[in-house]
């Protein structure tokens, strides 16, 4: 199956971390959903690498 | 002098936005200086370098939110506290206005057909929220920097694999299907396709191209480590191929610092098997020759002048000047005659690096030294960055300028401290700067600026010295602050504006040497 790439599609954003980017966006008239963003596990590097392992 | 430091447990807000709100409490009066951000090490550390040693402080960990201020009395102070408490409130409440999943996953819940994913959390998060992106299928635009380079070889070997795109780590700009990601020009769309390690490299590419009438297909930004050995040059590849599949795209540009050599060599062999043809600026590479299907171009405008000579069916040539040797000539003429006796020293501050480096690349053979914190010859290294000697052009947009402040794109307070000192040192002849607009940059920077240029011109003249001006506008008509305003505002102000970086640097050239290097400019065409 050949992937449509991005290149040819119309831009649908989630944005994770500075509201500027988002707002840029929007004004650009592009859709964006934001994502609340906080340090998952509370910045803990150990549990950050289990996370990940995890796929969460 | 009254301190206080707060901590708000818990509560979250982006750097930027904290960035803005530390300015707004910085600048209230009676206010000696402010910061608000998150708690992490280096903003612990940047607070207690500016005096906040307090005991809340140390025990802050980085998922706290930290108000610190320091006022010349209690009623100053706590009226600044007031206001920041009030602002942190207010972004509340517009944030709870609209519904925000918290998770990446809830996001998908709402825009399932969602395809890109613009990421901008601390460097330590980011490969995590990526990661988790492109596991979904999910294009990934990655503005966060601080990601090692063994997570950005994992995260774009799997976005390769999933036939998706991780335009980063520490990409500032993309232009995809004419939207721009990051820090960006709004400019035309059109034929010409961009590969670029470098923000600001697209910046001053793509607004010279809209400027000369032609467009931008797509700009992919690859991050700026793409090139080095380790990563091989993976997104600038798969970027090479995208735009030779694409369509709308007639000719492509590559832009990046200096790359790995054998990178490089891999990636021309790349261009030289494709259907179009490639324009390179490796800024400062010693790539030689030319191949079958690509150019290699000095400067970040001859990129653009190269795009558009092969867009009109012509042979590429170099641009010196766009003006004429006696127009530029004249308005040299104009400033150095003025000049006192001992002044003969360019300070250069930029707030993009790549417009750092070419500047430094553009100089070198005609001025004797250039002392840099960027500089990749060890003995002109800056010794003491807040601290020119001779000739200094100085990236203000580097990491030692940025800790716990925004980029100098958005924030200008050091710049503009800078600007007024160089004016005090008796042997300045020449300010040399860039302004960057478009999305992400300040909203008014000329507005911002001219204040401490004035001020500068001012102190000079008290001293019996005439302080010259030279400035680019890195924009377009269609940006939201408008590149024809801003201009005009800076030569109303006494700056002289040129129309690229690149002549910019040689107009300042000119000035500083009393016009000594004009006919050597003149035969490098």
């Amino acid at each position: 199956m050949t992937k449509k790439t991005l290149l040819k599609e119309k831009l649908k954003v989630i944005n994770i971390g500075i509201e500027t980017f988002a707002l840029a966006l929007e004004k650009q008239g592009v859709p964006v959903v934001r994502v609340d963003w906080k340090p998952p596990a509370g910045g803990d590097k150990e549990m950050l690498k289990l996370l990940e392992k995890l796929g969460v | 002098m009254p301190r206080v430091v707060i901590v708000k447990k818990g509560m979250f807000r982006d750097s930027i936005t904290l960035m803005k709100l530390s300015k707004l409490i910085s600048e209230r009066e009676g206010v000696r200086q402010a910061a608000i951000a998150m708690a992490t090490p280096l903003n612990k550390r940047y607070l207690k370098d500016i005096g906040f040693n307090h005991k809340n402080l140390r025990k802050a960990e980085p998922n706290d939110l930290v108000i610190a201020i320091d006022a010349i009395s209690e009623e100053s102070l706590n009226a600044a506290l007031e206001e920041a408490e009030k602002l942190l409130l207010a972004q509340v409440a517009m944030e709870v206005k609209e519904y925000r999943p918290s998770s990446l996953e809830g996001a998908l819940e709402v825009m399932p057909d969602a395809n890109l994913v613009v990421i901008s959390v601390p460097g330590e998060f980011a490969k995590l929220e990526a990661m988790k992106a492109l596991k979904r299928s999910l294009n990934v635009f990655l503005f966060s920097s601080n990601v090692s380079i063994e997570d950005e070889i994992e995260l774009k070997k799997f976005a390769l694999e999933k036939q998706l795109l991780v335009m980063g780590p520490d990409c500032g700009t993309a232009i995809i299907n004419g939207v721009v990601l990051g820090f960006g020009n709004v400019v035309n769309r059109g034929e010409v396709g961009i590969v670029s390690a470098s923000g600001t490299g697209i910046q001053q590419v793509s607004t010279l191209i809209h400027n000369a009438g032609f467009g931008i297909s797509h700009a992919i930004g690859t991050g700026s480590n793409d090139l080095s050995e380790k990563v091989g040059g993976l997104m600038m590849k798969r970027g090479l191929q995208l735009l030779e599949e694409d369509e709308e795209t007639r000719v492509i540009t590559l832009i990046s610092k200096p790359p790995n050599i054998s990178v490089a060599n891999e990636i021309l062999k790349i261009a030289d098997s494709l259907s179009k043809l490639t324009v390179i600026n490796f800024l400062g590479a010693k790539l030689e020759g030319k191949g079958k299907k690509w150019y290699v171009t000095n400067t970040l405008e001859d990129t653009a002048e190269a795009v558009c000579a092969i867009l009109r069916n012509e042979k590429p040539r170099r641009v010196i000047f766009t003006k004429s040797e006696e127009e530029v000539t004249s308005i040299a003429n104009s400033e150095f005659t003025r000049f006192s006796d001992d002044q003969k020293y360019i300070r250069g501050l930029f707030s993009g690096g790549t417009l750092c480096h070419e500047a430094l690349i553009i100089v070198s053979p005609f001025l004797d030294g250039v002392h840099s914190n960027v500089s990749i010859e060890p003995e002109m290294k800056l010794k003491n960055i807040n601290k020119s000697v001779e000739h200094t052009f100085i990236d203000m947009g580097s990491e030692e300028f940025t800790v716990g402040r925004a980029h100098p794109m958005i924030d200008f307070t050091l710049r503009k401290m800078r600007i007024l000192q160089e004016a005090k040192d008796p042997e300045v002849a020449v300010i040399l700067f860039d302004i960057v607009l478009g999305y992400g940059a300040h909203p008014d920077p000329a507005g911002e600026i001219i204040p401490a240029i004035i001020k500068a011109k001012s102190l000079a003249k008290e001293r019996g010295r005439y302080l010259s001006f030279v400035a680019s506008v890195i924009g377009t008509e269609k940006d939201p602050q408008n590149a024809m305003e801003q201009s005009n505002k800076l030569k109303e102000a006494g700056v002289i504006v040129m129309p690229s970086n690149a002549q910019a640097v040689r107009m300042a050239t000119l000035i500083a040497t009393r016009n000594k290097v004009i006919k050597q400019l003149f035969k490098e065409e």
